[in-house]
């Protein structure tokens, strides 16, 4: 049954992978996101549906028990934030060859190091353009809302098993600890063997009737064949692409200025709408939903007309890069972040939109 | 006769098991890799459990393990295999999982998933190549290295003030409450091979019987990378390997 | 309505667990609610600060630099917020240990005696409860009712038994106002 709750985003995350039938969770308690680990221990899932969850020796082993939970086409999840997200990089680049779907949560905080635990969005990078070793994509999604933190969890599994690959849900520390009203959906089963075996015949279950073994592996040492891999991975991409770009659009019609913000970036950024509409400055936001694929199309659309667009994110300027490259430099494009851990005020966004754009002067 | 007497079933007193793929092995000539696969794969056979085994595959000489025995197999990160059997185990209890591991994948970069695992008691078997060197990348030190033992990465011999000592793991996994069965084993006689088999056996059928990890160490050798003939590199395993990794269980429950 | 409200604190005053209760209460009248934490290691005994937004509509930033109302439980936090109220709004504090009062002429300002009220109930673990009854005098922004509602719904069944102990230090908190 549906069910209306109050929760932090870390909280909704363990609700919503155990209503979407879930089989396992592997992970390792770092702040600002051991509430899903926590969360999951007291929901006890193993008792109801069967589901393992495991408290993992470290983020290397947690992404791996991810890798071989993916490999066996189970429904699988890790979350962690962004020291522990570097540290499993290597198996993430893994599951992108192996071509296994998995979900990895990443609540950022901010760095580079050991950092600190407030919010972040200094991954964007890591997250969109790779961070682990080779030519790969994840799906990337930005939840800017407790329920979006629970939606995601959803979507992402199921692009994830759409197109056989990792999908990765970037938040950061703010939607994680902050509590918002959630609907948590109408819980499902979690599949059955037979079932796994119909939905993905490559999965590692064992040669029941002895069909033909499944070998799930991202070493080839021919290269013609190797190549043929990669140009396999990114047809998947391109599919990716076409199909999944998502993104909202908040009164960007006819707007003189566009905010591009993500994520709880996105959020403040709409409260500076609120406070500029009454000084009778016109700002449109358009929020990436997907960060990968980047919805450059769209951007480009609402770009024309503005005077500016302004890219607010916290960071030192990551996804500003994206917002030039969609606008092709047509568009003046400036940047605004607070990095390590801090997060502006609305008044401070829009102090500084006024200042880079000579507003009012 | 021709050869198709000499085949004939009521003549033949050996065969190569079913689960053993007809190609051609990567390792090379004297390695033990290829005797304790074979025995992989008659003990999955004998035990009937083809439909249900699921092995995990290191980097190391065995990477390839995949292709020679006729299971579902997931290819590890280095050193991760334990990480993935966990998973593997937990999420399809029924299943017989088990990990091909080498001494670096063992217990240099997969030091911590191996003992955590064994400390869980998960329901898995490991498979241990204990050669003493890292055949795949040309023979260099391996954390089971002898002392005075020249390899590519210690061309003067194994020094422990410059390089540590070398690692007895199993003496480790032994002592953790999540092991029911830890044991030293060998293939370099027909003797020996009987015993391996035998261990491989009880490994399987403790982690089907839900009692804990087993370890099973097959202590080896590499001649190529030791640089000499399969007939001395047994000798000198027996000689040298022996005193530091001797044969025998470490802990049977 | 949208009400904006920062709650401040030491760590252990059951500041962000108040917050809750607020939240869960609006969520019982169907309203939006936002709950954002300062989080870490400062609450173990350092300040504690809470941000909670009730609205009839969709809430935007949780993170804000002025508030309608604060609610500011030492020193340390009068200092930090008594500034950040919108002109025009409240500002209500509790008098112990406060040595210097919040001066601002433009805002509403109450000082309550919640630490003694606790003093003369034999229960700290009200201190909370009877800021909030404050609170909801001054601004009734969700009813008692929905109060008692959210508590039997977020308490465990084996506490139920301290609702009516909850509900007499909202009362208290109440009659703290115009004394």
């Amino acid at each position: 049954m549906e069910e209306v709750r109050l929760m932090k985003g870390n909280e909704a995350l363990a609700h919503a992978a155990v209503r979407y039938g879930a089989d396992g969770y592997f992970g390792y308690p770092i702040t600002p996101q051991s509430e899903v680990l926590e969360e999951l221990e007291q929901l006890r899932p193993w008792e109801t549906t069967g589901m393992v969850v495991l408290q993992a020796e470290s983020e290397l082993a947690a992404i791996n028990m991810v890798y071989a939970g993916a490999a066996c086409g189970k429904v699988v999840f890790t979350s962690s934030s962004s020291p522990g997200i570097s540290l499993m990089q290597e198996g993430i680049s893994y599951i992108a060859a192996s071509e296994v779907p998995a979900l990895i949560v990443n609540v950022m905080r901010g760095g580079p190091g050991l950092g600190t635990i407030h919010p972040s969005q200094a991954d964007y990078f890591q997250a969109v353009k790779g961070g682990g070793h080779g030519d790969y994509h994840l799906i990337v999604l930005a939840p800017s809302s407790v329920q979006e933190m629970c939606d995601f969890v959803w979507l992402g599994w199921d692009l994830a098993f759409k197109y056989r690959t990792g999908a990765m849900l970037l938040a950061d520390g703010l939607v994680g600890q902050m509590m918002e009203k959630v609907v948590l959906p109408e819980p499902r089963q979690r599949r059955t063997e037979e079932q796994v075996r119909q939905q993905c015949p490559w999965a590692i279950n064992g040669r029941k009737g002895m069909r033909p073994r499944n070998v799930i592996t991202s070493l080839e040492l021919v290269d013609e064949i190797m190549e043929q891999n990669n140009l396999r991975f990114q047809r998947t991409y391109r599919e990716i692409e076409k199909n999944e770009v998502r993104y909202e659009a908040i009164n960007t019609e006819g707007c003189d200025y566009l905010f591009v913000a993500f994520g709880s970036m996105a959020r403040i950024c709409q409260k500076v709408m609120e406070v500029a509409a009454e000084e009778g400055i016109k700002i449109g936001l358009l929020r990436p939903i997907t960060l990968w694929p980047f919805p450059s199309k769209q951007i480009k659309e609402a770009a024309a007309g503005v005077k500016g667009i302004m890219v607010v994110e916290l960071s030192a300027g990551q996804m500003v890069e994206d917002v030039r490259l969609a606008v092709e430099c047509r568009v003046d494009v400036k940047h605004y972040g607070r990095l390590g851990g801090i997060v502006p005020t609305p008044e401070e966004v829009l102090d500084e939109l006024k200042k880079q754009f000579a507003i009012g002067k | 006769m021709d050869i198709q007497d000499i085949i004939k079933p009521e003549n033949q007193v050996y065969k190569k098991p079913s689960l053993l793929n007809d190609v051609h092995m990567h390792y090379c000539p004297g390695c033990s890799h290829g005797v304790v696969h074979k025995l992989i794969a008659e003990v999955i056979e004998e035990m009937g459990a083809a439909e249900i085994a699921i092995g995990i595959a290191p980097v190391g000489c065995a990477v390839f393990a995949y292709n020679y025995i006729d299971v579902d197999w997931i290819e590890a990160p280095h050193g991760r295999a334990p990480a993935l059997a966990t998973a593997t185990k937990r999420l399809q209890p029924d299943k017989l999982v088990f990990t091909y591991q080498g001494d670096g994948d063992m217990a240099a970069i997969g030091t911590a998933e191996s003992l955590h695992a064994a400390n869980r008691g998960e329901n898995i078997a490991m498979i241990f190549i204990n050669n003493a060197i890292y055949g795949m990348t040309g023979g260099q030190m391996a954390p089971t290295t002898l002392l005075g033992m020249k390899t590519s990465t210690t061309p003067y011999g194994r020094r422990a003030d410059l390089n540590g000592y070398p690692l007895a793991i199993s003496g480790l996994m032994a002592q953790l409450d999540g092991t029911c069965y830890v044991t030293r084993q060998s293939v370099e006689t027909p003797a020996a091979v009987r015993k391996a088999k035998a261990a491989i056996r009880k490994a399987f059928e403790n982690s089907m019987q839900g009692k804990g990890t087993s370890v099973v160490e097959i202590v080896s050798t590499c001649n190529s990378g030791w640089k000499m003939s399969p007939a001395d590199a047994n000798k000198w395993m027996q000689e040298n390997m022996f005193k530091k990794y001797p044969i025998g269980d470490l802990k049977n429950e | 309505m949208k009400e904006e409200i920062v709650i401040a604190g030491f760590g252990g005053q059951g500041v962000l667990s108040m917050g809750k209760i607020l939240a869960y209460s609006g969520l019982m009248e169907d309203k939006e609610v936002t709950w954002m934490p300062s989080y870490g290691p400062e609450q173990r005994g350092g300040t504690a600060n809470v941000t909670v937004i009730l609205s009839d509509n969709r809430i935007s930033s949780p993170v804000l630099n002025t508030y309608d109302t604060a609610v500011v439980l030492n020193q340390q936090s009068l200092d930090k917020f008594a500034s950040k109220v919108k002109p025009g709004g409240v500002l209500i504090y509790d008098n112990y240990g406060i040595h210097t009062p919040p001066t601002r002429t433009d805002i509403e300002i109450y000082k309550i005696e919640a630490m003694e009220a606790t003093f003369e109930l034999k229960n700290a673990k009200a201190f909370n409860m009877i800021v909030l009854g404050a609170l909801l005098k001054v601004k009734p922004i969700v009813s008692v009712e929905s109060v008692l509602k959210a508590l039997k719904k977020t308490l465990p069944e084996r506490h139920h038994h301290l609702i009516p102990m909850n509900e007499e230090a909202l009362r208290v908190g109440m009659s703290l106002i115009g004394k």
